[in-house]
């Protein structure tokens, strides 16, 4: 802060400003959270979007209309009493995963090496920035190609001078 | 008939060999000889489309013939099955899907051989490529996959039919749509590999492959909206596109397609990303053929997946061999792929290149390790787990957003600088108007902190907004440059403009078409959907619409027997019209099929699916869906295939300047 050059009167300043907004974004965070508490049809879609049809048709339960299918109807049906008894989610999904086994979840948990499943997306896109940085480095440090004939390429003002023309004369 | 079309596939077999080996020796040895050698090499390539046909029509022929003593037409054709899909029996089981696509890629040849004048080296090098991966299919069609295998004992008296999911019209043009995609990126890769093999000086390669990557993208881009399409109208589920593995099989080589599209202008304007392009586009072809290995093999569970077999271990040996090649060839020529440029500027159209190639990129890792990573889970921990739509949302809609903001700050990027001002002034408006949009949509009443699906749906149609605006403006500003050296009025001038640059403002249109198919997909956030039983009389409600049940009603055909519902729908309480849901029987195969009943508009699609009779209580069940903006996602691609054969349209000459200018004046729009 000190190099920045605040004065101890700004420092309090923002300091409070800081404050001020943690207080606004955890309280919009509560009232998020309270928005959706104690809905049940809400809950019903919630979960029965993240689980499968385990007919084999390969679709979400809520959206398996397989002709004929053995399973969705009596997979929804226990979803809606479960949702009747109370049960929180956790005891929903245990319940599901104990009866249907683990692919009956529509996506990996956040368990053990399931949790690699969603960490190898955002490591991609690490290693790729800085994969992508690196090679923009590279790139800018790489000496300008030598013309044919030994002609040196124009660059700093005289070229923004020309491409200032250009831009003009082409208006595009 | 069998016969001759086991005969054949086997002359297919020795031509490609012979094209293969002779067309090898050809371009080892020297001097006129060799040149005699490497035309007969060409001829046989020809001569292989040939007999590929002779094989892919017999098979067509046996199935309009009905015969049965071919085991692939028992299995997938009947007697009484319409004749559009006796034709569509070609493609619609493994044995049959194979040799189409040893057909497409025999014409594929074709076209290639008999332009071979255009650069006859390496053309000869690139029909030699066509005729190894030629070698392979034709090996799995002689010796794993044989089409014309025939029944063992009594000939049955009929067939067991064609699937019923695939007796719909789409699926007579979906899958050759798809497999001219996936078949047509082995030409980009022959040219690659051939100009990497035989170090191709200069950039004349791209020049010669661009069209064929364009067309091929094309038609990989229909196929796969087809195949959107045929799902949402099929599969009676409500949705489109459901992250399924022959779905993500698809979209992969899409995506780095899209990528080589974008890489290769920085190696045609600036010669840069050589050896990124050259591996760009040996990946796309190497996830063309892992999408035919997971469509056939059974690696993966997928409701597409309408053949499978053992034939994996064919394409596992396939996808080594074709790795080991071009790594072999990269580091044995990797000097000849040196950069020419430095890059200028971070604020350029090469680093919008660079963060367009990565997201795309990202985006076709994510599919595949969310489509391979249930294999990789029961091979770590021994069990399996499932990789569905809430994984693929979740981490795929937001880099869909930062590629869209990419689509809609690219354009306005120069080439190697551009001024913070000049980006600011093209930039200011349409970030108005997409602010505006916004803001309009809180307005009426969509609340993203609700949920994340509203609040991605926001930005998707903000972002939208941005992209269409820029988009215009680029044609505006174009177009007023034209007005005014031509004196034309404005639409003349920007008809002018399409014809200077084709590919650019071809380009510009295919963003434009992205644009409305992601307003389309953006409506899914608001899709509602209501199930109920209903008897005679008895009414549903979903948003502004209102169904009564008339009738249940039932017919008989040969092919099929069929019940449907008659629900009148009602609109603020004036009739709209009557649909009729229905659900079918195929009595070869004995299995049931949905129809669903779809009334579509620009707003919404009211569709709705009889689901069955509840066994306990007899009465019908009616599912009804009302899905927002569904058929923008169709438009879109309408728009995206105009754009692309504008793209494919040669530039015009020089313009005709008819007022007199003060300088001499550069191509208007040169320089994508």
């Amino acid at each position: 802060m000190k190099k920045l050059g605040f004065s101890p009167r700004q420092m309090v300043f923002l300091s409070k400003s800081r404050k001020r907004a943690a207080q606004v974004v955890l309280l919009s965070l509560s009232l998020l959270l309270l928005l959706g508490a104690g809905d049940e049809e809400g809950r019903f879609q919630t979960l029965g979007h993240h689980m499968m049809c385990v007919c084999g048709c390969g679709q979400i339960l809520l959206e398996c209309n397989h002709v004929g299918c053995q399973y969705s109807d009596r997979m929804r049906s226990e979803l809606i009493a479960a949702l009747d008894r109370g049960d929180n989610d956790d005891l929903i999904t245990q319940n599901f995963v104990q009866k249907y086994g683990t692919t009956v979840i529509a996506a990996p948990t956040n368990t053990g090496f399931n949790r690699v499943a969603w960490i190898m997306p955002f490591l991609a896109l690490v290693l790729g920035l800085v994969t992508t940085a690196l090679i923009v480095r590279a790139w800018k440090d790489r000496p300008a190609p030598v013309a044919p004939g030994g002609v040196q390429p124009v660059t700093g003002p005289e070229l923004e001078t020309f491409r200032r023309q250009a831009r003009e004369e082409t208006e595009i | 008939m069998s016969q001759i079309g086991s005969f054949a596939l086997l002359a297919a077999l020795a031509l490609s060999a012979y094209s293969f080996l002779a067309g090898i020796a050809a371009l080892a040895g020297e001097g006129p000889g060799s040149e005699r050698l490497g035309e007969t090499a060409r001829r046989a390539g020809i001569a292989t489309f040939a007999v590929v046909l002779l094989a892919a029509v017999v098979l067509v022929m046996a199935a309009f013939a009905d015969d049965f003593s071919i085991a692939y037409i028992f299995h997938h054709s009947n007697r009484d099955l319409p004749a559009p899909y006796k034709f569509a029996t070609l493609w619609s089981g493994q044995e049959g899907s194979l040799l189409f696509w040893s057909l497409l890629l025999a014409s594929y040849g074709l076209v290639l051989r008999l332009r071979h004048k255009t650069d006859q080296r390496l053309f000869a090098y690139a029909s030699v490529i066509i005729a190894a991966v030629q070698i392979f299919f034709l090996l799995l069609l002689n010796f794993a996959a044989h089409p014309f295998a025939v029944m063992q004992g009594q000939l049955p008296a009929d067939g067991n039919g064609l699937n019923p999911l695939l007796q719909y019209p789409e699926m007579v043009i979906h899958p050759p749509m798809l497999y001219l995609g996936y078949v047509g990126f082995t030409i980009p890769f022959a040219f690659a590999l051939g100009a990497l093999a035989m170090r191709y000086p200069g950039e004349k390669w791209i020049h010669i492959t661009r069209r064929w990557t364009m067309v091929t993208w094309g038609f990989l881009t229909i196929g796969i909206f087809l195949g959107a399409h045929w799902a949402y109208s099929v599969l009676g589920w409500g949705g489109y596109w459901g992250w399924d593995p022959v779905e993500n099989a698809s979209l992969m080589p899409w995506l780095t397609g899209t990528a080589f599209l974008h890489s290769v202008m920085m190696q045609e304007k600036r010669g840069m990303l050589k050896i990124w392009n050259m591996w760009l586009i040996f990946a796309t072809f190497g996830l063309s053929i892992f999408g035919t290995f997971l469509t056939r093999s059974g690696v993966v569970s997928s409701v597409h997946a309408f053949a499978q077999s053992s034939i994996g271990n064919w394409f596992v040996g396939f996808l080594a061999l074709i790795a080991a090649t071009c790594a072999f060839f990269f580091f044995k020529n990797k000097s000849h792929l040196k950069s020419e440029h430095k890059l200028e500027s971070l604020v350029s159209r090469e680093s919008s290149f660079l963060f367009n190639n990565l997201l795309l990129l990202l985006a076709c890792f994510t599919v595949l390790w969310g489509t391979l990573f249930p294999i990789l889970s029961e091979w770590v921990q021994g069990t399996k787990v499932t990789v569905g739509p809430p994984f693929f949302n979740k981490v795929n809609v937001p880099v869909a957003l930062l590629l869209l903001l990419l689509t809609a700050v690219g354009p306005l990027l120069a080439w190697r600088r551009t001024s913070v001002e000049s980006l600011r002034r093209n930039f200011m408006w349409p970030l108005v108007g997409a602010l505006a949009v916004a803001v309009g949509l809180l307005i009426m009443g969509v609340r993203p902190w609700k949920d994340v699906s509203y609040f991605y749906s926001l930005m998707t149609i903000a972002l939208s907004v941005l992209v269409a605006l820029t988009v215009i403006s680029e044609f505006v500003r174009g177009g007023k440059v034209i007005s005014r050296h031509t004196g034309q009025n404005l639409l003349a001038s920007v008809v002018h403009l399409w014809h200077r640059n084709t590919r650019r403002y071809g380009g510009y249109i295919v963003h434009f078409g992205v644009v409305i198919v992601m307003i389309g997909l953006a409506g899914a956030a608001f899709n509602q959907d209501k199930e109920k039983e209903m008897g005679f009389g008895d009414k549903m409600a979903i948003g502004p619409y209102t169904l009564v049940c008339q009738s249940y009603t039932q017919d008989d055909k040969p092919n099929y027997s069929s019940e449907w519902a008659v629900m009148n729908v009602f609109k603020n309480g004036e009739r709209l019209a009557t649909m009729y849901p229905e659900r079918r029987f195929y009595k070869a195969s004995q299995q049931t099929s949905t129809m669903v009943a779809n009334r579509s508009t620009i707003k919404e699609d009211l569709y709705i699916v009889y689901e069955g009779v509840n066994q306990d209580t007899g009465r019908p069940i009616i599912k009804v869906h009302l899905n927002p903006l569904v058929m923008w996602i169709w438009v879109g691609l309408l728009v995206m295939i105009f754009g692309t054969i504008i793209a494919l349209v040669p530039n015009a000459a020089a313009i005709r300047v008819t007022a007199p200018a003060r300088v001499q004046v550069a191509p208007v729009g040169a320089g994508d």
